[in-house]
Order: structure tokens, then sequence, then C-alpha cells
């Protein structure tokens, strides 16, 4: 009996590996491949392509959202309450967290980190996020030692207190931004904590060589059993999307960070054995032109709308290989607030001309579309630049460097500018990241990224209230606000929405996951924690 | 030679610091805030202006740049804005395998260039002769990103003879430096033929043929040694050129050099990198130069200095 026992122990590793379905951890390594560094991995600062999942991987946040999806979840929080007035969230903590180094993660580490970001000394990109929280301001300014907003009830309770209601405060805190650091660290490796992060999340940084690759390993002691899924993950930097293609039809690549290049991808689309890597997923973009609504002739709204009405849209998603959808409006289909029902303005420059007539330009006017010059952005200028002849407007191209771009916008000069290769994802899903930062007039200033420097005092008040609807069950109000506030801007015609792009990503026929995180909208481009070696 | 050496030191220090502050300056009369850049889309103004002091962007700039030249002469670049890390270790990261691609290149460019530019010299007007300068001139103006792919997809990736670009093994290293060596090859073959046509017309060679020496060792001895002083100013500006980076082979190739560092700089205005790779892309040039006068005494030595 006894040694029948041991044979059987001696080979159960191989007979597992004859059960047909894979096990949860199925382990190995993974190749992921991108052109531009890996800049940094502090989560306060980090805010680019590449860094933003692996961040994701290595730090984690009080929420979260489900793996391929927009739905928020509470994450290194188990549970939050919202206060009657809107105003204050108190956050209950999962026991028992372990940073990298082995310590529990405690409400006061949570203190630290939002501290961190607000302090001007960090440089954070997303101190802007956080400005609502009672005495950040003060905080930020020097004017006072700690955020008073932020309170440290007992060892595993923390609370937030806002200066005025914020729908998408819990979003706020599923940004990189707020995802926790430990203090002891990062005073140890100074300004360098970016190239030495320590966090609590799925993955630890094993090796950096500059230049070159970023390897993360397993972390056995994550806190959600059975993640991550593959014990190694090498992202290789500086290697070109087109080598890195034919890379990956060698088997040496298992995801393209990058995407398909361009030139190679009708080729692939077409070839049933490559096709069949390659997953597709809406994402929260939406590409547009901005229209200064305070420079004449575009300040007349008949003009911006008969422009609305001339751009053939379906022929620009054809200079893109058909790799998205056409616009009408200026929420994403996937985000909340996202109008079914409404059709937008139509094809139809016929029309168009008629409105520019009664606006007084019969024969149109001339003006200039900034736009960025890595392709296929150039092209795509120069089809809407075709498509306003059509009705009589003669557009001077000037395709710049994305700084210049951002420059000219933010101080008013541009009468249009072309959003595409700015950036422009959406932060969070919810519909007043696409008010707030680029359409309200808080944002039509110097320096800002409202380009149509668009102001309609009345939605603004709107876009308050909306975002006071803060309680369980108010939701579906709140996006029926977003929709009418979406729907008013359109009317005022300050965009013209061109297409929301869809994501491809391609990986290996060796790696697979459940649907969507591969396209993940939030852990942009690939959530690697969910990511597996299937062969 | 010590008092030519020190001469060309303080010259050396001289042009660094006018290249410094003419970089300096260039970067901020461009339309490109890196406070914004850092900032990103949802920062408030004030958030920009914090980032901007934090930086010191909002002194006077020539105080930024006296601030910068103290740092400097102390052997301080400054931090990387977006990397947030030191520019000299970001440099000293890429300074290897930059040296590595530089030495390679010029080795194949010598490689290809001397004995092709030799054969048309010595076969003037010949099948051959044409067939090399065509060669040249498709080498020359072959834009490299298509050279560098073809070479990947037919080489490596369908014969699988090498690597699939990377860093690494002495393999990595063939093909990036084989397609620089294809562009600047095709100038040495021009530069040597045109140069030893030139030589082998002269008196001396016809008197060494005179005397009874082998054409052969006429043509090594003492046409080509003559022939060869471009070729040495050729390589002098090659290192420099090379150390500032060769973007778009190290790009097609995944190689780690400073051209990647430097294009990704520029694309997000973090100055203090720009600045350090300014500042190596000079040194090199400078020393790629002061090299080439140095071994010009070996060559011709009428050329001496007192």
């Amino acid at each position: 009996m006894r040694s029948r026992l041991w044979v059987l122990l001696l080979i159960f590793p191989l007979w597992l590996s004859l059960v047909p379905t894979a096990p949860a951890q199925s382990g190995g390594s993974i190749v992921v491949t991108f052109k531009d560094d890996v800049s940094t991995l502090d989560p306060a600062i980090g805010y680019d392509w590449q860094n933003w999942s692996i961040i994701k991987s290595i730090f984690d946040g009080l929420m979260d959202y489900a793996p391929g999806t927009t739905k928020l979840v509470p994450h290194l929080a188990e549970s939050y309450s919202v206060s009657k007035d809107g105003r204050t969230y108190t956050f209950k903590l999962r026991k028992g967290v372990k940073f990298h180094n082995g310590r529990e993660v405690v409400a006061q580490d949570f203190k630290y980190t939002l501290e961190r970001v607000l302090n001007p000394k960090t440089q954070s990109p997303g101190a802007g996020f956080y400005g609502g929280i009672q005495g950040a301001e003060a905080f930020a300014s020097g004017k006072a030692k700690e955020v008073s907003g932020i309170k440290v009830v007992d060892k595993y309770t923390l609370q937030i207190t806002l200066t005025k209601p914020n729908a998408a405060f819990l979003h706020t805190m599923a940004l990189n931004f707020a995802h926790v650091v430990p203090k002891e660290e990062v005073e140890k490796a100074g300004a360098d904590f970016g190239h030495k992060p320590v966090g609590t999340g799925a993955f630890k940084l094993k090796e950096w060589v500059l230049g070159q690759r970023v390897v993360l390993v397993r972390n056995p002691d994550y806190f959600i059993k059975g993640r991550p899924l593959v014990d190694e993950i090498v992202f290789q930097v500086g290697v070109d999307p087109n080598v890195a293609l034919l890379r990956l039809q060698r088997g040496e690549v298992d995801i393209l960070g990058d995407g398909i290049p361009p030139a190679r991808f009708v080729q692939i689309m077409q070839d049933p054995q490559w096709r069949k890597l390659v997953e597709v997923g809406d994402q929260l973009h939406t590409g547009y032109v901005t229209i200064n609504t305070r420079m004449k002739p575009l300040s007349d709204v008949r003009v911006r709308r008969a422009m609305n009405m001339a751009i053939d849209k379906e022929r620009i998603i054809r200079i893109i290989n058909g790799r998205a959808i056409p616009a009408v409006q200026i929420l994403p289909p996937l985000m909340t607030g996202y109008d079914k029902t409404y059709k937008g303005y139509p094809y139809d420059p016929a029309g168009a001309k008629k409105l520019l007539a009664e606006a007084g330009y019969p024969n149109g006017f001339s003006t200039v579309l900034y736009a960025n010059n890595t392709d296929p952005n150039p092209r795509i200028a120069q089809a809407i630049q075709q498509d306003l002849a059509k009705i009589g407007i003669k557009v001077e191209l000037k395709t710049l460097a994305q700084s210049t771009v951002i420059e000219a916008g933010g101080k008013g000069e541009a009468p249009l500018i072309w959003s595409g290769g700015m950036a422009w994802i959406a932060d969070y899903p919810d519909p007043n990241d696409f008010y707030w930062p680029i359409l309200s007039c808080a944002s039509a200033a110097p320096g800002g990224w409202n380009w149509a420097w668009y102001c309609n005092k009345e939605l603004e008040k709107l876009a308050e209230e909306a975002d006071a609807l803060v309680q369980p069950g108010q939701e579906a109000e709140r996006a029926e606000r977003f929709r009418k506030i979406f729907r008013a801007i359109m009317q005022d015609a300050p965009w013209i929405p061109i297409f929301h792009e869809k994501r491809y990503t391609m990986h290996s026929a060796r790696v697979g996951g459940a649907k969507g995180i591969f396209v993940d909208p939030i852990h942009i481009p690939v959530h690697y924690d969910e990511v597996r070696v299937v062969k | 030679m010590i008092r030519y050496l020190a001469g060309r030191f303080a010259q050396s220090c001289l042009v660094l610091f006018g290249v410094t502050l003419l970089t300096f300056f260039l970067l901020f009369i461009l339309p490109a805030d890196p406070a914004r850049m850092i900032a990103g889309r949802s920062a408030t103004i004030e958030t920009v202006n914090r980032i901007r002091a934090e930086l010191g962007l909002d002194r006077p700039v020539p105080l930024q740049y006296l601030q910068y030249v103290a740092r400097l002469v102390r052997g301080d670049l400054g931090r990387s804005y977006a990397q947030k890390i030191e520019v000299r270790d970001l440099l000293l990261s890429r300074l290897a395998a930059t040296a590595y691609l530089m030495v390679a290149g010029i080795g194949f460019e010598l490689l290809l260039g001397i004995p092709a530019g030799v054969l048309a010299a010595l076969r003037r007007g010949s099948t051959a002769d044409r067939l090399i300068m065509v060669g040249a001139f498709a080498g020359v103006s072959a834009p490299q990103f298509a050279v560098g792919l073809l070479l990947l997809y037919v080489l490596a990736f369908r014969w699988g003879l090498f690597p699939l670009g990377g860093y690494g093994s002495f393999a990595h290293v063939i093909l990036p430096a084989f397609t620089l060596g294809i562009a600047g090859g095709g100038w040495y073959a021009r530069m040597i033929r045109s140069s030893l046509v030139d030589v082998l017309d002269q008196d001396y060679v016809r008197t060494a043929r005179g005397k009874g020496l082998p054409r052969g060792k006429v043509v090594l001895k003492h046409a080509l040694r003559n022939a060869l002083l471009p070729i040495v100013s050729m390589v002098g500006l090659d290192i420099g050129t090379f150390m500032g980076g060769v973007v778009v082979v190290e790009s097609v190739f995944g190689w780690p050099g400073i051209g990647q560092l430097a294009w990704q700089a520029i694309q997000i205005v973090d100055i203090p990198v720009i600045m350090g790779v300014v500042i190596v892309s000079a040194l090199a040039i400078m020393a790629g130069n002061l090299l080439a006068d140095l071994i010009y005494p070996f060559l011709d030595p009428r050329i001496r200095y007192e």
C-alpha cells in the first residue's frame, strides 16, 4: 500500500500535465515589446503608454476594475461607504495585504501616498485629480503640513472628505496615481523610486537594464489567490514595431505592446493564421477636431455646424485601414452617458454650403489646421483639408511636433486642431473626464487643454449638479444628465467628432486569457495579471 | 606637441561652451513647455506652475544657463524630466552600445569602401569601375530604414542567419553595422577612387614604377598611403556622427544606443537629456577630429605639429 502511494506521488506531476483544462497558475515567462522606454515605474509619475499597465501590475489601489471591463470594484478596499452629503468616503481596508518588502499595508500608507502625489516636489501629473480633497490646495501651496481631508480613523479605516461631491471620485481612487506606496521604501530609494519600485502588486521588479529590458517576477504573496498566471514577464524596449511583428511570427515575442504596424495591418487581418491571434476591443477614445470658438469666423455656431456636416468620416476611417468607427458625438460608446439614439450631424456638403452662406460666407474663408506630424495624422489632416475645401473653406495645414501643437492649443493660437497623436484616451470611464479637462469653462484658460476655448456657463452648472449625484441608485439619473450636457455641446459644435478608435492587440499562440484582457479598456494595453501561457 | 595639444584642449573647451550655450537657448526658443509635457492633460494650471517652479523653469533663461554650466563643470548633467533618473546614468547605459556600433560600423565602411575604391581606381573606366560606382551611389542614397528592414527580413527572418534585432552577442552587431557600412562605404569608395586616381598620375608613382617595383607594391605602399589621408578625416568625422547616435539604424535594429535616447527626449522636450546627448556628440566630434589630426603625420611625414 505504502509503496503504491509513492508511485502515485511520483507520477502525479506527469498525470497533472495530462489534464486538458489548464491549471489556474500556468507559470512560464512571456515577452512583451515596446518601441519606447519604460520611463519610470513610480505610480505617482508614470503616465505613458508603456508604463501604465506595468505599474498596475506592481502596485494596487483602493479600487480597480473587473478585468476586461469598465466595471469599478473595490480592490485593496474591502468595502466603502459614502456620506449623505456625498462629500465623505469611508474605506475599510482589506487586512493582511503585504508590500513586496513584507510589511502590511495600513490606512496611513494611503494618506502618505495621496499626500506624496499632491506634494509639488513629486511633480506628479496626477495631482490635479485630487485637488478636490479638502485641504489639498493648502497642502500643495505649502500652507499646511498635511491634507486635512484625509483621515486615518484606525489601522484599517481611511476617510476622505471632498470640498464638493464628485461622482468620479472613486474612479480617481483606481488611477495609478493613488496606488499605494510604502513610505520607508520611497525614502530609501529617494528620487530613484521609479526605478526601484516596491508595491503590493501581482508582480515585483526583478531586473531593469536601461534602454533594453524590464523584467517582472511573480509576487508569491499577492493578495488575490491564483494571480498572476505567469511567473515572469520580460518587457523589451527599443523594438521597432515591424521587427516586433517578425519576431512574434517567429515565436520570439508574445505580445506586441505597440500594436500591429500599420504597413502590415491589412495583410495580417486577411491571413487566417495570424488573424486568429488578433484581439479587437473598444477603447475610451474619441478623435476630434477642435474649433476655436473665440476666433472669427469660427465663433459663429452656423460655421461650426457647417464644418461638422462637411467631413466624410468613413473616408478618414479608410485611411487608418478601418480601425475605428465614425463618431457622431463626443463620448465613446463604452462610456456611461453615451447616447445611442443621437445621430449627430449628417455628412451633407450641400447643406453645409447653404449654412455657410447663411452665416455670411458663401465663398468660404481661410483658416489653419494644426496636427501632429506622426503618421497617420498628417494624412488624416489632409483628408479634413480636402473635405473643407469642398465647401469653400481653405485650410492651411500645420503638421508639427506634439509638444508644439499642445502649446499652440493652450495659447489659443490654433483655429483648428486635429486631436490625433495627442494621447487622447480617457483616464477613467466616467463622462466627466470628457467634460472638465477639455470642454469646461475652467479648462478654457491659457495652458489648458480646452483647445476649442468652449465655455457654456449653464452646462458647467449642470455638470456640477450631475457630479453631485453620488449615491448608489443615482447612476441612471446622472447618466441622463450627461447625455443632456453632451447633446447640448454638440448643438454648440465646438468639436467635429471624427472617429472612435478600436484597439487591436496581437499575441502569440502560446499565450491566452479571458475575453477582453488583451484589449482591456483600463489596463492599457494588456492586463498582465490575467495573461496565461496556454501551451 | 604638448603645446599643440594644450591649444586644441583650450579650443575644445571653447567650442563645448558655445555648443551648450546655443543648444540651451534654442531649446528655450522652441514653442513647447516641458512642464506641460510632464503635467499631462488632467493637470490644473496651478499644478503645471508648481512643476515649472520645481524644475526651476520659472527663472530667467540666462540664470538657468549659468546654473546649468555651474553644475556641468562639477560633472553634474542633471536629472531627466521624464525618466526621473540621472542623465549621466542614462548616457552611460547607452554609451557602450553606441561605441560598439560605431567601431563595427566604421569597420564595415572601411572593409567595403577601401577595396571597392582601390579596385575602381585601378580599373578606371572598366565595367567593374562602373558597377562599383553605381553600387556606391546606390549605397549612399538608399534610405537606411529600408536597407535595414530588408536585411532583417531576408537574412534574419527568412533565412534565420542573424538574430532579429536586439543587442548582445557579436551576431547582433553585424546587420546594423553592415547597414551603416553600406552608406558610409559608398562615400569611402568614391573618395578613395578619386584621390587614388589623382595620386596614380603623380610623378613619384611613375618613378616608383620606373625603378621596377611591382605594381601591387607601388599601389599599396606609395599611392594608397597618400590616398588615405582624406579617409582618415572622414573616419574622424564618422566617430563624432556615430557617437551622437544613428537614430534610424538604432531604431530599426532595436540597438540601445544614444540616438534612440535623443529621439525620445526630443519628443517630450526633456531638456537635460537633450543637452547631455549634445555634449556627448560634441565631445565625440572633437575627439574624432583630434584623432584624425594625430594620425596624419604617420601617413604623411610632411605634416608636423610644432
